[in-house]
């Protein structure tokens, strides 16, 4: 039987849904899985808990060198056990990722990203990722080493699957110097509290192509006309234009309005993974070639800084 | 210190995209530009020198096929000093892990304090490059940055996480993948392009690079492609093409066909 090993990253005592998600799609399969966590002070009892995830048993990597959420002392803590599994799986997100490469380097084994489907064929693990702006499906095999597999963020919904708790084997790990030498020396928190765009009905959302933060109002002012609020991208909010909680992307919020209005976006799979749910999806962008014009309902190819205010003004008006 | 970036050849963006039915690989017949998530790599390299801090040398590093030359010329006219082309009929078709061991070695030749990666290549959308190069590398790693700072031998970079924003400290020599917002990367003068044509090109082969071959090529992949299948059908949407606004009573007209308004 194929063995499965999954790393389930957390953030405090909230396990990443992402992670689940991978967990339990694992335990689908129908291997022996085992589920990976890493940090300090970690609770048996809620480490074991990931067993009504699918989890047969838990490996706990309890030291304090794991606890900056950082990704390199994580590859020396989950090397062991990878080295006795058939293939590790990872959910989406930022340090998952960095560990998943990280490993699949060390053991020489291939690396999967951007996984939407997982089956085992046989004790043959094949992996299918969307690719070229998701307009074909590739299915891939491995061979040579551990098979590393990274999920799309949302590609695996976290449901429990009904096990009971899984037994916990704690491990202690060996940090190399070099592995420990990056530290976590501050961290701005999401501001909690303002608006909470996972529940606007609609959403106009503003990318790099509006120009700049001066710009903004004109956003706004079409939120206010259809009754919405206004969400970012992940770049304008790395450039400082609009806070964190506004972001809709794979390290931001998912959402899933009636309607969404990308403006200047050029609709980069971060991005997508965020908001490919919306009802009805309106695309204003003057790159003809963004790949947003290949999933959005309505494609508006024109200048969001021309097109928007007008727009705001027609749907005042009536 | 010095600073070498790693730079990918991409078809360019208003290239139709196809896997070629035989090899599974990205067809790379079309048009070819710099992957321009790497020009932020770049950039950064001439904004710590241009900060005062004592940059020896800008080294841009890739690994392709001869073609990427152009590409190549794109990053010295962005202000390179340098550039290293490995290039390898053994390498086409080699796998991320066996990609990252090729940039690896050739990087640590290079005698580099910084190690600079963009943040994903535009084609096959892969953003964990720098994880397995510094893996390989053996040196701390900080990736996604959106601001950085370099004092003396250690960065300080701020990267986003599903939670909000780190602040990252590492000794340098590290590895690093910028965000795209770190920059505006600005565009090559002139003179710039003029001058990139003086600057020197070293091009390796895989023996040079001092390459494991078992981990290269097509061969050596330890990811193989199986199969290739369109997606699910989607109903493709409707497209408009505005002209100083003209395009707004339609795209009403289709909010409330939609009865979103």
């Amino acid at each position: 039987m194929a063995k499965l090993l999954v790393y389930v990253d957390h953030d405090g005592d909230a396990f990443s849904a992402n992670g689940l998600g991978m967990l339990a799609r694992a335990a689908s399969l129908g291997g022996e899985v085992t589920a990976f966590v890493a940090g300090s002070g970690i609770d048996d009892g809620w480490a074991g808990g990931l067993g009504e995830y699918g989890a047969a048993r838990v490996i706990v990597a309890d030291d304090a060198a794991l606890d900056g959420g950082l990704p390199q002392p994580v590859v020396d803590a989950i090397e062991p056990a990878a080295r006795e599994a058939d293939a590790v799986l990872f959910g989406a997100g930022v340090v998952s990722a960095d560990v998943a490469a990280g490993l699949a380097a060390r053991l020489g084994g291939g690396i999967n990203c951007e996984t939407t489907g997982i089956e085992l064929r046989g004790d043959e693990l094949v992996a299918v990722r969307p690719a070229l702006g998701d307009s074909v499906m590739v299915e891939s095999g491995f061979r040579g080493g551990t098979a590393v597999v990274l999920g799309r963020a949302n590609a695996f919904p976290p449901d429990p699957v009904g096990g009971s708790a899984a037994p916990v084997e704690r491990i202690a790990p060996t940090v190399q110097d070099w592995s420990a030498a990056a530290t976590v020396v501050g961290r701005e928190e999401a501001e909690s509290g303002g608006v909470d765009i996972g529940e606007a009905d609609v959403l106009v959302a503003f990318g790099r192509g509006l120009g700049g933060p001066e710009n903004i109002g004109v956003v706004e002012a079409l939120a206010k006309a259809l009754g919405g609020e206004v969400a970012a991208t992940r770049a304008v909010v790395d450039a400082g234009w609009a806070p964190y909680s506004m972001q809709v992307g794979q390290t931001g919020k998912t959402v899933a309005p009636k309607l969404y209005v990308a403006c200047g976006i050029s609709g980069a799979i971060q991005h997508k993974v965020g908001m490919a749910g919306s009802g009805v999806i309106v695309a204003i962008n003057k790159d003809a070639n963004a790949p947003i014009f290949e999933f959005a309902d309505l494609g508006v190819v024109g200048d969001a800084l021309t097109v928007v205010p007008k727009l705001a003004e027609a749907l005042g008006s009536r | 210190m010095n600073i070498a970036v790693c730079v990918k050849e991409v078809p360019s963006a208003t290239a139709a995209k196809r896997l070629d039915a035989a090899t599974k690989r990205l067809d790379r017949a079309g048009d070819s530009e710099l992957n321009p998530f790497d020009a932020h790599g770049l950039e950064e390299a001439i904004r710590i020198r241009e900060a005062g801090h004592e940059v020896g040398e800008i080294v841009a590093v890739c690994m392709g096929p001869e073609s990427a030359q152009r590409p190549l010329q794109k990053a010295l006219a962005l202000g390179a000093d340098r550039a290293v082309l490995v290039s390898d009929p053994s390498l086409a078709g080699s796998d991320i892990v066996g990609t990252a061991h090729v940039l690896a070695r050739v990087v640590a030749k290079q005698d580099a304090d910084l190690v600079i990666l963009g943040q994903q290549s535009a084609d096959a959308d892969c953003y964990v490059m720098a994880a397995a190069v510094a893996e390989h590398l053996r040196r701390p790693l900080v990736t996604q940055v959106a601001h950085l700072e370099i004092d003396g031998s250690t960065l300080r970079a701020k990267r986003q996480t599903e939670h909000g924003y780190d602040v990252i400290e590492a000794p340098l020599p590290a590895v690093i993948s910028v965000s795209d917002a770190i920059n505006e990367a600005r565009l090559p003068s002139i003179k710039a392009i003029m001058g990139a044509k003086k600057k020197p090109t070293e091009k390796l082969s895989a023996a040079d690079a001092g390459v494991d071959g078992s981990l290269v090529g097509a061969d050596g992949a330890r990811c193989v492609v199986q199969s290739v299948s369109p997606p699910p059908d989607k109903a493709k949407g409707k497209r408009i093409e505005d002209s100083g606004g003209d395009s707004v009573e339609q795209i009403v007209a289709f909010l409330a066909e939609k009865g979103v308004v």
